[in-house]
């Protein structure tokens, strides 16, 4: 589904990502683990070109993102993505949030939008909540409206960003359970986390990245149990 | 202290107001001013918010792309120009050497406009950068263009931002409009000076001028503090 070649990005002389090569397929799980400033986020913004890759290809369901005359619009609206800050829209209810792009994209006819929004907002319990605006939510709250925003565009992958990172400690449950089920259900998921429990449960596959490389991959078991490389078992012992 | 001499003035202010104003029906030529005014300032506020909103948001783009850098350019000449001129030089040029043909009023409202633009352009460009990037974000990562965020996402966040410092532009081009008078418009400060030239009568009539501007601003300042409480109900600063 997505194909990572020889990956580069450079932010002026300092070299973040120094050639990523992975393929997620269709119902992956894919947890991306690593110390900070290993270039994980940046690896995961490029996949949807937030960030803009200095070098390599990114081939989604079969064309590459960085060739200039594709429509990056029609191919991101297949990438969900949730955001360390949730970034929802603070000017429309929690309704607008997940209609919004679908009405405006004429993916979907206002009503259908909106028995969309509200079938997933049951499903994160939070249809009660439509009508609220998103400052009235807790940090948990929002970043489950958050996750239903992105899904509401019906996308073939769901690209998650340190989810869980800004949340206060009880609230990391309620999120986590929710992307554990969609796992459940197939979406096909690339996750950069540091709840080594979520992607050592739910994951298919774990990516350890340092120094803008993939320094080990492999099954959760082989991650975890069996890590390889010294700095592996080093950053592990550090976080487990 | 001479009290007569306090008192009698009062009393012939009252019965000269009263004199020039109802008796010999005055009133209609300050209302025929205030409509001229009233359209002046209110087209020009329109002209002067498109222009504004335009240049702001070649500008946001134009920071990373090449591509529109002559555009970025001439922006800058269109707002160091008009900045530097005083606004009724700019309306002078504007009725004698540009729009030669063109009535008074329309005149007025494009050369109040186009100096209202080159102001509020820096005003809405700081509204747009004070809205989180990650807003941006959001919106580009569920597959809306860039100038679809902007419409959406980003501009109804930045209008609120800048509601007060539009209120104060707002205000000022309310009185300087008061120049319009070297076009031959007949607005409020010229209605009162043809009635002043006619009446010998200075107190009186600069007296009414000056209470009907501090009228106009008062009035204005209450309904943008109405509207700013409106948009901040559900206010994203608002943390619940």
């Amino acid at each position: 589904m997505i194909n990572v070649k020889n990956l580069e990005k450079h932010f002026g002389g300092e070299n973040v990502l120094n050639g990523i090569s992975v393929e997620i397929n269709k119902g992956d799980v894919v947890c991306v683990i690593g110390p900070s400033g290993s270039g994980k986020s940046t690896f995961l913004r490029c996949l949807n070109m937030l960030e803009q890759p200095t070098g390599g290809q990114i081939i989604f369901e079969g064309d590459d993102l960085m060739d200039k005359h594709i429509d990056l619009n029609a191919h991101r609206q297949k990438m969900g993505m949730v955001f360390q800050q949730f970034n929802l829209f603070p000017h429309m209810t929690i309704l607008g949030n997940l209609t919004c792009a679908p009405v405006m994209l004429k993916k979907m006819s206002k009503s259908q939008a909106e028995q969309k929004a509200l079938d997933l907002l049951s499903r994160v319990g939070l249809a009660d909540r439509a009508g609220d605006y998103p400052s009235q939510l807790s940090g948990g709250q929002q970043q489950r409206v958050a996750i239903c925003r992105a899904l509401c565009m019906e996308p073939d992958v769901m690209l998650f960003d340190e989810p869980t990172s800004a949340l206060d400690p009880e609230m990391v449950g309620e999120v986590l359970d929710v992307m554990k089920e969609l796992a459940e259900e197939g979406m096909t998921m690339v996750v950069v986390t540091h709840e080594m429990g979520f992607a050592r449960e739910v994951s298919n596959r774990v990516l350890f990245l340092d120094g803008g490389v993939i320094a080990e991959e492999g099954s959760p078991d082989a991650i975890f149990n069996h890590p390889q490389s010294e700095r592996l078992k080093s950053f592990l012992a550090k976080v487990l | 202290m001479n009290f007569e001499m306090l008192a009698f003035p009062l009393v012939t202010f009252f019965e000269k107001f009263v004199n020039i104003f109802i008796t010999r029906g005055m009133y209609k030529m300050v209302l025929d001013g205030l409509k001229n005014t009233a359209i002046i300032t209110l087209g020009a506020l329109v002209i002067g918010v498109a222009i504004g909103t335009v240049i702001a948001v070649i500008k946001y783009f134009g920071e990373g792309s090449k591509a529109l850098k002559p555009l970025v350019w001439l922006c800058d000449i269109y707002t160091t120009v008009v900045r530097g001129i005083p606004m009724v030089v700019l309306l002078m040029i504007f009725y004698y050497i540009i729009l030669v043909s063109a009535s008074g009023i329309a005149v007025g409202i494009i050369a109040f406009g186009i100096n209202s633009g080159a102001y509020m352009a820096e005003l809405i460009r700081s509204g747009i950068n004070a809205v989180n990037v990650g807003q941006m974000e959001a919106g580009r990562s569920l597959g809306l263009s860039k100038l679809q965020t902007m419409r959406k996402i980003i501009l109804p966040q930045a209008v609120r931002y800048i509601l007060p410092a539009i209120g104060n532009e707002l205000i000022a081009l309310v009185k300087e409009t008061s120049v319009a008078g070297y076009v031959a418009v007949v607005d409020v400060t010229r209605a009162i000076f043809l009635i002043r030239n006619n009446t010998y009568e200075s107190v009186v009539t600069l007296t009414l001028l000056a209470v009907i501007y501090l009228v106009i601003v008062i009035v204005l300042t209450r309904l943008l503090k109405l509207l700013e409480r409106r948009l901040s109900t559900n206010d994203q600063r608002k943390k619940s």
